[in-house]
């Protein structure tokens, strides 16, 4: 790797960059601290309150059961999308006609609107006019996902894995690719079975784009939304009320500004922290097989 | 390994079947829909379709939709030019602090941010704008595009800048002529992914607007929630949001791996 040249002009070019982020990003969360530690009566009137909220919320049951579910969902996303992921792209073709329309056919979850993503789940689980629903009940079994909570987490979960395995499966795709034919070649004269071409040749290529997928996985089903908005709306009960719906509800629903906020900044400090961590583990990752590489 | 090829396949048509569900049901009439059950429609009807592009609730909602995501495509991506291609080629002081900071922007819950935006925008008058949606996005396009062209600044090699620089370019002529035709397909996939992410957002959409910029996926909550669903026209409008992003797929077919592979990924 060759050293970059140092020039502090440079903050010139960043400098869009920059003011567009800081205008998007501080004055809100400024606003956020800001509702944080006061309380009001309406009519804009405000007084301090210091870490009061915090010390309730953290208290709280209701965050707590949130926080729960979220993790438990977050880990369960991961633990069925990372394998079965790498397994789909072992699997893909590597050229031919096979290849676009894997490619276009596994793109084609990403990028239907999150709102569509759910509405189109909640349809096909119906049990009245949906396919899935529908089957199942002539089946015999006894699902329906607005009144029990356990269908409607599996709903929530294979509606994800439905939405972002693709992810997974194009990152590794990408990160098979880069994988010189030679490699294949040496280990076949040295007759390496199927298991050890992907634990020695495999696995260690794709270990870079794995902890990209792992990070962006777990961000965006940290944060997930829409989706259990639209099929549940966080029920039935709080069954599946993840921290977004119920900061949402908390914030706009109910107009609680204070509690809102303080929840905000927790979990934004929990979703910082952690991609700190995985950011460092990343550098740490890359710095090594460079130097491996040299 | 000659069964290898059942593996996507099936998991093809796990992804394919509930899209082909919706467009069933969008082909179907509403009485259709609620009584008889069948795999295909039996009596083929557009009049779904015919609905959502007369009635000017439905389609302005596609029109609000594709104004906010240009801007923000165009937004997006030529602000994080030159900023990615300082971080490809120069070290300057803060640099590594910034550029971890820029993405926890990514990770920023947009739920956090819907009510100070909020209150932001109504504050300046922006509220309801197609503008405003723009910058919103733009908390989290601008740092995912800087990382993605970073990535593929990076594999251009040095020699291409200093032999231009010894020809006598200027750096924003160079910059032009030079430097972004060699990232062409950088640019085709960052944009790709901002389209995407612009597209698929609905949380601040919804928020920011009201009226004049309200985006389709937010008419399509509204008409959930709405007395008497009207199942046929619902699914026809989800079809139709899942259109463009297939033609999108379709333009960029051939960069996607390349990008994956190439970009910062």
């Amino acid at each position: 790797m060759i050293a970059k040249q140092v020039n502090q002009k440079a903050w010139f070019m960043v400098l869009p960059v920059f003011l567009v982020v800081a205008v998007s990003a501080i004055i809100p969360l400024m606003t956020v601290v800001n509702y944080s530690v006061q309380d009001t009566f309406g009519n804009n009137q405000f007084f301090w309150v210091g870490m009061d909220w915090f010390r309730d919320l953290l208290a709280s049951d209701r965050f707590h059961d949130a926080f729960l579910r979220q993790i438990s969902f977050s880990a369960i996303i991961l633990a069925i999308e990372i394998p079965l992921g790498i397994a789909i792209a072992l699997a893909m073709p590597k050229k031919g006609w096979g290849v676009p329309v894997c490619l276009i056919s596994m793109a084609l979850p990403l990028l239907i609107p999150w709102n569509v993503v759910g509405t189109i789940w909640q349809i096909f689980g119906r049990v009245d006019i949906g396919l899935l629903g529908h089957t199942l009940a002539a089946m015999g079994i006894d699902y329906n996902y607005t009144q029990d909570p356990v269908a409607a987490w599996i709903t929530i979960i294979i509606m994800d894995v439905w939405h972002w395995t693709s992810l997974v499966v194009l990152l590794c795709y990408a990160g098979l690719c880069s994988i010189p034919d030679a490699y294949y070649q040496a280990a076949k004269i040295d007759g390496a079975s199927r298991i050890s071409v992907f634990r020695y040749i495999q696995l260690p290529k794709m270990q870079r784009v794995l902890l990209i997928a792992v990070l962006l996985r777990f961000m965006d089903s940290f944060m997930i939304y829409t989706e259990p908005f639209v099929i549940t709306g966080g029920g039935p009960g709080n069954s599946t009320t993840f921290m977004s719906i119920d900061l949402v509800k908390m914030a706009i629903g109910q107009f609680d500004l204070g509690p809102a906020a303080a929840m905000s900044l927790i979990y934004f400090l929990v979703i910082l922290l952690l991609s700190w961590v995985f950011f460092t583990v990343m550098s740490n990752i890359g710095e090594e097989s460079s130097n491996g590489g040299s | 390994m000659r069964w290898k090829w059942i593996i996507p396949a099936v998991y093809i048509f796990f992804l394919l079947l509930p899209i082909y569900w919706l467009l069933n049901m969008s082909l179907k009439t509403n009485s259709e829909i609620l009584s008889v059950f069948s795999l295909w429609p039996q009596n083929l009807t557009f009049d779904n379709y015919r609905v959502i592009f007369t009635d000017p609730s439905w389609y302005s909602g596609y029109i609000n939709s594709m104004i906010y995501v240009s801007m923000n495509v165009v937004i997006s991506v030529s602000c994080a030019l030159p900023a990615a291609y300082a971080f490809s080629r120069y070290s300057f002081v803060g640099d590594k602090h910034l550029f971890f900071w820029l993405l926890t922007n990514r990770m920023a819950p947009p739920a956090v941010f819907a009510l100070p935006f909020f209150q932001l925008y109504s504050s300046i008058g922006l509220f309801d704008t197609h503008i405003a949606v723009a910058l919103a996005h733009c908390l989290f396009n601008i740092p995912l595009s800087v990382w993605i062209l970073e990535g593929f600044m990076s594999g251009i090699p040095k020699e291409i800048d200093e032999t231009a620089f010894v020809d006598g370019y200027s750096w924003p002529h160079f910059f032009v002529k030079i430097f972004i035709p060699n990232i062409a397909s950088g640019i085709g996939v960052t944009a790709f992914f901002c389209f995407m992410f612009s597209w698929v957002e609905l949380l601040l959409a919804r928020t920011l607007t009201a009226v004049n910029a309200k985006p389709i996926s937010a008419i399509m909550t509204r008409t959930v929630s709405a007395s008497g669903l009207d199942w046929g026209v619902l699914a026809a409008a989800g079809i139709l949001t899942i259109l463009p992003g297939a033609l999108v797929i379709w333009f960029v077919r051939n960069h996607i791996a390349k990008g994956f592979a190439l970009g910062r990924v």
